[in-house]
């Protein structure tokens, strides 16, 4: 084309060729990522030598690690010993020897039992409403658990007697799984109570007598809902349910109990303690906290003046005062305010307080989800005459909340640890109130990074987790453009 | 007159008859919002298998009119009976006019969370407790109908614009309605997309269907209505049989509406 003429016609196509050797592979990313101009260059090498920095500091604390002595002298007396005089190394012996602790608090050794039992039965339960049912997975997931259980028990000297009624209990469940997964549901639905019965033990009938309270409100709503509608209809229940709750429960549960003496050894909430009690706050409040986020956020966009003032001064209300004030609340006030021989257990007041507080902030990030959904949405629900409650449960709140996700387990991760806050009511947290109680042990005087590491570790998998099955759940219900 | 949705096909009036059975009767009615009259007077009465076309300019309160039938909005003052039940507060007449009236919208409104399958199963087995399996036997023949069967397992964000309205109106036929409204169904659907919908629409008037349309395909209205509306600035200015409306029309308002839509 070089002479300029302005007709051309293409006599053959060209083939395509290799890019140049600095366009392709390590070279080019390199190039563009790295090396891409003098101040990037700069900025890669100083970055190298912060890294190279940080890990020849820390890595022969890492590597030097002790894991088997009974003081923190031992422990620098093992390393002084092995790497020479002067040398610095972790003292993991510590976690080895105190993670009874970390993990259960000052629960009694010979029931540790009981919460491992709890645990597997809170993972078990959670499957029906994270995952899809489907008999393969359920199967795969119920095994993997009884298994894990079955070790863990063992690691805890669990009796024989009881090893082998948890053993049956799984067995049972494996095989639900594998024969009809739907019914696992019923896992979750009873999971509240057992788990509670589990955890602080004493008459089975308190939890039964309890679950008794949700049943009427079940039965109440399905008699009245053609009658009165949904929130009628739900508020009746709850009435009846309270009334129950009051008044009637420790009459009926309380002759049961005397002619049928049957539960297991009290555990006192002060006995709870480590990542049991983070797990048992944090759990129970993400659980009920979305809910009652749903509940506020469609309060806070209703018609009616006086719902959506409560919802609006509710919110408002928690969000502008700190999580530490209301946990005070929880831990002197209410007592000072309650009739003097209400025994209300501390941990319940502060997993209701932390409900609360995180429902709030639930309910601003759901509504930001039910702002964006299009009006369209509303209009088309309402033309088909579908009610209320059946278009917010079937379009809205499906479409709402798949896109408050990011927000909504943001909201769960800080949640969870935000229950280490609790050191500041006198719980024995996992990071301040365990870690304390070690430190002033005469023998770990001294340790420093140890417990913070292991307590940090254990709370970002647990996080890093939540924040991977937000990913997955987001990636899991994309619609469109597929 | 070129329009390009001009419709060509021989169309079947068989079934297409007027009864004197009334479906919707409405009575000096009038809506405002805010100080905003949109609705002044309006005076209408639409018989059992009447197909009728409303038109007229941008916030004419055309739409405002046809969303008033089924309570998506709110009137003021006057009377709406639909199938003999009187449009008021009461949810219970509300949501029993909103199943007998199904609605075709401009965005379609598909549920972007479910199949088209879906789509069209939930309000028979929500509002109407049809079993499941029914429910599916149901959706099926009516996406049979608007002739996309195949793509009953898709999601709505799969489909073109076409496809999504005649998903659209097969949802709202899966409520065995008894009349359908269709607020500006073609709009904001590419050009070659028009006439797949349009034809959907065109059935389901042989077949005897009630319908109220807000739409500028004048090409529909002159083939398939019986009746034009005209509005402007909330009232009905003038009403006709097609083939009088847009050869003779009478005010002057008519005239140059139909001049600028017709005129090009």
């Amino acid at each position: 084309m070089s002479n300029n003429n302005a007709s051309f016609v293409r006599t053959e196509m060209l083939g395509s060729q290799e890019p140049p050797t600095s366009e392709r592979g390590a070279i080019k990313w390199v190039r563009e990522n790295l090396f891409s101009s003098a101040l990037n260059s700069i900025l890669t090498l100083l970055g190298v030598a912060a890294i190279y920095l940080i890990i020849s500091g820390s890595l022969p604390w890492f590597l030097h690690g002790v894991w088997n002595a009974s003081s923190m002298g031992e422990c620098r007396q093992i390393v002084a010993d092995n790497y020479g005089e002067g040398a610095s190394g972790a003292c993991w012996a510590m976690i080895h020897e105190r993670w009874h602790q970390y993990m259960f608090g000052f629960y009694p050794r010979e029931l540790y039992w009981r919460p491992v039992t709890a645990f597997a039965l809170m993972i078990v339960s959670l499957a029906p409403v994270l995952y899809y049912n489907n008999r393969r997975t359920d199967t795969v997931m119920t095994g993997v658990v009884s298994v894990l259980l079955m070790l863990a028990l063992w690691g805890v000297n669990t009796p024989g007697s009881v090893f082998a009624a948890v053993f049956l209990l799984f067995a049972v469940i494996v095989a639900v799984a594998r024969v009809a997964p739907k019914y696992l549901v019923w896992v979750t639905i009873l999971f509240p109570a057992v788990g509670f019965l589990l955890l602080w033990g004493g008459s089975v009938w308190s939890p039964v007598g309890a679950m008794a309270g949700f049943v009427l409100i079940g039965i109440t709503y399905s008699l009245t809902k053609d009658r009165l509608g949904v929130p009628v209809g739900t508020g009746v229940g709850v009435i009846i349910a309270s009334i129950w709750w009051l008044f009637i429960q420790s009459h009926v549960t309380g002759p049961l109990a005397s002619a049928m003496n049957l539960g297991f050894e009290k555990v006192d909430s002060d006995q709870f303690g480590g990542f049991l009690l983070a797990f048992v706050i944090g759990v129970t409040a993400i659980s009920a906290s979305l809910p009652v986020g749903i509940l506020l956020a469609l309060g806070r966009r209703s018609d009616m003046p006086l719902i959506k003032a409560l919802s609006v001064g509710f919110i408002e209300f928690i969000r502008g005062v700190p999580l530490i004030t209301m946990l005070f609340t929880a831990s002197l006030l209410l007592q000072y305010f309650l009739p003097p021989q209400t025994k209300f257990d501390l941990i319940l007041r502060v997993i209701i307080l932390v409900t609360v507080f995180s429902a709030a902030y639930i309910a601003e990030v759901i509504r930001g989800g039910l702002a964006a959904l299009p009006k369209g949405q509303y209009e088309a629900a309402d033309a088909l005459g579908l009610d209320y409650w059946q278009a917010q449960r079937l379009i809205i709140m499906p479409q709402a909340l798949k896109i408050s996700i990011p927000g909504i387990v943001s909201s769960f991760i800080g949640l969870f640890k935000d229950t280490t806050l609790v050191a500041l009511v006198g719980l024995a947290d996992p990071l301040q109130g365990i870690t304390k109680i070690v430190r002033a042990d005469i023998n770990w005087k001294g340790i420093y990074w140890e417990p913070y590491i292991f307590v940090g570790l254990i709370f970002f998998v647990v996080c890093f987790s939540m924040s991977r099955y937000s990913m997955y759940l987001e990636n899991k219900l994309k619609r469109d453009h597929r | 007159m070129s329009d390009p949705h001009a419709v060509t096909r021989e169309i079947n009036r068989s079934q297409m008859q007027v009864s004197d059975e009334v479906a919707i009767q409405i009575t000096s009615m009038n809506k405002w919002y805010g100080a905003f009259h949109v609705l002044r007077d309006i005076n209408m009465t639409v018989n059992r298998g009447e197909r009728i076309v409303i038109c007229g300019p941008s916030g004419s309160g055309k739409s405002t009119l046809i969303r008033c039938i089924n309570r998506l909005e709110e009137h003021q003052s006057g009377q709406i009976i639909v199938d003999g039940t009187e449009l008021t507060n009461d949810l219970k007449n509300i949501d029993k006019v909103r199943s007998e009236v199904g609605m075709v919208f401009q965005h379609f409104n598909l549920f972007p969370h479910l199949t088209i399958l879906e789509n069209c199963t939930l309000a028979p087995i929500w509002v109407r407790k049809t079993p499941r399996k029914e429910a599916e036997e149901v959706a099926m023949h009516f996406l049979e109908k608007v002739k996309i069967p195949e793509q009953a397992l898709k999601y709505p964000g799969q489909l073109s614009g076409g496809q999504q309205q005649r998903v659209a109106i097969a949802r709202s036929l899966c409520m065995k309605p008894r009349i359908m409204l269709f607020d500006e169904p073609t709009s904001a659907l590419d050009p070659e997309m028009i006439k797949e919908v349009l034809d959907t629409m065109i059935e389901l008037a042989e077949e005897g269907m009630t319908m109220l349309c807000v739409t500028h395909e004048m090409g529909f209205a002159q083939a398939v209505a019986n009746r034009v509306i005209f509005m402007d600035q909330g009232q009905i200015v003038e009403q006709n049989e097609p083939k009088a409306f847009f050869n003779n029309p009478q005010s002057d308002r008519t005239k140059l509406f139909l001049s600028q839509i017709l005129g090009h």
